[in-house]
């Protein structure tokens, strides 16, 4: 194929949210003058997510005001409300859920993911049982914290989770959260800010239970009456949230021949997908929370990243490839970073933190509401976390890039006396309850073990 | 010649109209040890990544290498500027609490409607046709010491006063060889504690009668981190008034000389004024009115371009030099108003960057559409006009214009 720029032709993307916005924004920006198709499960157009667990359970924003603001006209057809159910690579065709069938030249995946539902799904109908994915499921559940609950009862503390119970606290709503592992955000960032997250929900009034699950969600006339947990013990509550992780969109590529599953749809470093044969694709893209991509930086592991910063990075990307070839395409190679705002605190990740064996608080003072986590894989950096300093991590982000040595050197400002490394205590990502914001979806090196059974 | 002297050769008042060829001679050379001890740094991802190193230190206490600025001035403790985290970071959130988010989030944005009608009645203050106007005189000084009074709640009638002293004090950084350092430190430091004794008593008279301004705030308020005690508010309400005193006046200044100079850019303005938030961006990269920030140290011997910068020497990260460095910005010596991915140093970086950003752009962004609006076909009646003595805080002591004939 000659190396020339493919600035026209049909391009579909599935999934409207804020990667297909971004990604269709960026491809006529830089010049593609084609048909342009985004295809979009929600009948809303492109909206933001983070403010769902913040703002908008607060009752500080509306749930229809959190459209997301457009960089400039896109010139679309706009196909909203219908779900896509099928791929047909041979053709070159999106199939919809409505029967129309969606011809294209290059085909951008970026569907996202979904709530995991609560597995008991006679359960999961009663009145009171939530999940918090999309705008619409925010405002009920606003709604209902305006309305005044004698308990929530949320199920999993990840961010969702611990962000949802925050809401509450603030709103003077009482809160029990029942979390699998022994700490909050502890599939995401490891022991020590999960010891840390579980003190400072504690010390908002937060009824947290570690180390539990909940068997079963109890109902009287159709209506959420409580919850059982593995303890014995029994929860009184009205509501119940459910922030058990999210689940891939790839339902729809099943039987397509592309590399899709639960763990998202592969693809190179420049967004391309593989097929089921591991071969790169040249004309199927791949962008946000749905995307596995090598990253160099952790040692070529497929990440998958649910963060906000990362679908708008890799939609440009993607973008940028599709009309581009040969030596004019990017790879995507940016850090990975996401924040938190929850307890009146901000919290701001930059690099793996499971892609770790060490860590260590490297500035500031876990008692005082403020540090900065460095965590360290075989002696050199891959990732920190701060809390209330998020300027200082620009600097461990250059750390990040250049695997600089771990534990950083002597020196830095309002560096705790302490300052030595404990193992980090992330979960082995393959048996993880509810997905981390970052999942390594690989294995890591050092712990690729055969087992062997010793003989009868 | 030697590189070991290039610090007194930009201080040198015969560069001040141009310090630019010697900060690519800088560029050049990475990072250079001057003979006193202390280092230049001049290239642009070396400065960004000093500014955001957490060993680097803001606080000139620690220096044990003689320091360039003369002696610390010991009994007055420095303000959040001059100060390290944890204290930095506590002083600088009790100080935005009442002046952006996410306490104030539209404090700054409100004053618009303000900062335009003083710049508009100094712009009436011009005269009749044909007369001269010193930009700096009578338009680029009032309009920010005008809103950095009402913002903070310091009369305007005592203009003289402060003015004196905050003259005095930014002497105190201004390193011009062959002068006696003591004695200008000295002058300095009284100057500095006169001040900080006015600002004391003021924001005293508003404890318990608050009113809308900050000294009242920062004097009322309870915020979670407890509240600033007597001599943290006074060293924060001198900073805050000499920052908002010295440094936007360079930026409109420079702004107007810089248009004056591209009569294209200043074209292109007056047709399309929305391109004005661009433009002020790409003056403030490309005439940065704080031109270097000599206060920094290293609180652990540190390795910038292969040099060990060692802990406790004098650090100086020269910011107009960084701002057109051609590694990070193409044809870094043109001024582009409409420059992509400007990414400055104008305002320095990381947990120090400016605090009054928000406010000198605005400020900056009125004050020069209000001058397109206002004047017609102007010249430079001298051109490099004179400067003020400062290296640091470089900008025109006097900008004379006249109509065009």
């Amino acid at each position: 194929m000659p190396a020339e720029a493919r600035s026209d032709g049909r391009i579909v993307i599935v999934g409207a949210s804020l990667a297909g916005l971004r990604a269709a924004e960026t491809l006529r920006d830089e010049g593609f003058s084609g048909e342009l198709t985004l295809v979009g499960e929600e009948p809303h157009p492109p909206y933001d997510r983070p403010p769902l667990t913040k703002q908008v359970l607060l009752g500080r924003v509306r749930a229809d005001d959190v459209g997301l603001p457009r960089r400039r006209a896109v010139e679309a057809r706009w196909k909203l409300g219908v779900r896509a159910s099928g791929l047909d690579l041979y053709g070159k065709k999106v199939l919809l859920a409505n029967g129309e069938q969606l011809p294209f030249d290059r085909l951008l995946i970026a569907t996202g993911t979904r709530a995991r539902p609560w597995p008991d799904p006679d359960a999961a109908r009663l009145d009171g049982v939530f999940t918090v994915r999309t705008r619409d499921d925010a405002g009920r559940l606003a709604e209902r914290f305006a309305a005044g609950p004698r308990r929530v009862l949320v199920i999993g503390a990840g961010f969702t989770g611990s962000e949802i119970a925050s809401a509450c606290r603030e709103r003077g709503i009482e809160v029990t959260v029942a979390e699998r592992g022994p700490a909050p955000l502890v599939g995401a960032l490891g022991g020590t800010l999960g010891a840390f997250a579980a003190r400072m929900q504690r010390a908002h009034g937060v009824d947290l239970r570690c180390g539990v699950t909940v068997t079963g969600l109890k109902g009287a006339d159709g209506r959420l009456t409580g919850a059982e947990l593995s303890d014995g013990g029994r929860i009184d509550a009205d509501i119940a949230v459910i922030a058990l992780g999210a689940v891939r969109n790839t339902e729809w590529l099943a039987g397509s021949g592309l590399a899709a599953g639960p763990r998202g749809v592969a693809c190179d470093a420049g967004c391309r997908a593989f097929d089921m044969y591991g071969i790169v694709t040249d004309d199927i893209f791949v962008a946000g929370d749905v995307a596995r991509f090598p990253h160099p930086l952790f040692e070529y592991q497929m990440l998958s990243l649910e963060h906000w910063g990362n679908a708008v990075a890799q939609a440009e990307v993607a973008a940028h490839n599709m009309i581009s070839s040969g030596p004019h395409r990017r790879p995507h190679l940016t850090v990975p970073a996401f924040w938190s705002s929850q307890f009146g605190l901000n919290i701001k990740s930059i690099g793996v933190p499971t892609f770790s064996d060490q860590v260590v608080v490297a500035q500031g003072s876990p008692e005082e509401g403020r540090l900065v986590a460095v965590y360290g894989y075989r002696g050199r950096v891959t990732a920190a976390v701060s809390v209330n300093r998020a300027k200082w991590l620009e600097h461990y982000r250059r750390l990040i890039e250049t695997a600089a040595p771990f534990p950083p050197g002597p020196g830095a400002a309002d560096r705790p006396e302490s300052a030595e490394p404990v193992p980090s205590d992330v979960p082995d990502p393959k048996v993880l309850s509810h997905g981390p914001t970052v999942a390594l979806t690989g294995h890591l090196p050092d712990r690729r073990l055969t087992l062997v059974r010793p003989g009868g | 010649m030697s590189t070991e002297t290039l610090f007194h050769r930009i201080a040198d008042y015969a560069s001040r109209p141009d310090p630019y060829p010697l900060y690519a001679e800088l560029r050049e050379h990475g990072v250079v040890r001057q003979d006193d001890g202390s280092y230049l740094v001049g290239t642009y991802d070396e400065i960004a990544a000093l500014l955001h190193d957490p060993r680097i230190s803001s606080d000139r206490r620690l220096r044990t290498v003689p320091d360039p600025l003369g002696p610390g001035q010991d009994d007055v403790p420095p303000a959040f500027i001059g100060l390290d985290d944890p204290e930095h970071d506590r002083l600088r959130r009790l100080t935005m609490r009442p002046f952006g988010p996410p306490h104030s989030p539209g404090r700054i944005d409100a004053l618009r409607d303000e900062i335009s009608r003083i710049a508009g009645e100094l712009a009436d203050g011009f005269g009749g046709d044909g007369k001269r106007i010193d930009i700096v005189d009578d338009f680029a000084y009032p309009l920010p010491v005008t809103v950095i009074c009402r913002l903070l709640g310091v009369p305007t009638e005592d203009e003289p006063r402060f003015r004196a002293w905050s003259d005095t004090i930014v002497a105190g950084f201004d390193s011009t060889p062959g002068e006696d350092p003591e004695q200008r430190v000295r002058s300095a430091t009284e100057a500095r504690r006169a001040m900080a004794l006015y600002l004391g008593e003021l924001a005293e008279s508003r404890r318990g009668h608050p009113s809308d301004d900050m000294l009242s705030a920062l004097v009322n308020d309870e915020a979670p981190e407890g509240r600033m005690n007597r001599i943290e508010l006074m060293t924060t309400s001198v900073l805050l008034l000499i920052a908002g005193h010295e440094t936007t006046v360079n930026l409109i200044t420079n702004g107007v000389l810089t248009l004056l100079r591209h009569p294209d850019a200043l074209a292109r303005l007056r047709d399309d004024p929305a391109l004005m938030p661009q433009a002020v961006e790409e003056l403030l990269r490309y005439e940065p009115p704080v031109q270097m920030l000599p206060q920094r140290t290293p609180l652990a011997d540190v390795e910038v371009s292969g040099v060990t910068v060692p802990q406790g020497a004098p650090l100086i990260l020269v910011l107009a030099a960084g701002n057109r460095d051609p590694l990070r910005f193409a044809e870094p010596d043109r001024f582009d108003i409409t420059r992509p991915d400007n990414q400055h140093l104008g305002f320095g970086s990381g947990v120090h960057s400016c605090f009054g950003a928000p406010l000198a752009r605005i400020e900056t962004q009125i004050a020069l559409t209000t001058l397109l609006h206002r004047l017609g076909d102007l010249r430079l009646v001298e051109d490099p006009p004179p400067y003020r003595t400062n290296p640091v805080l470089r900008g025109p002591r006097h900008l004379v214009v006249e109509p065009r004939a």
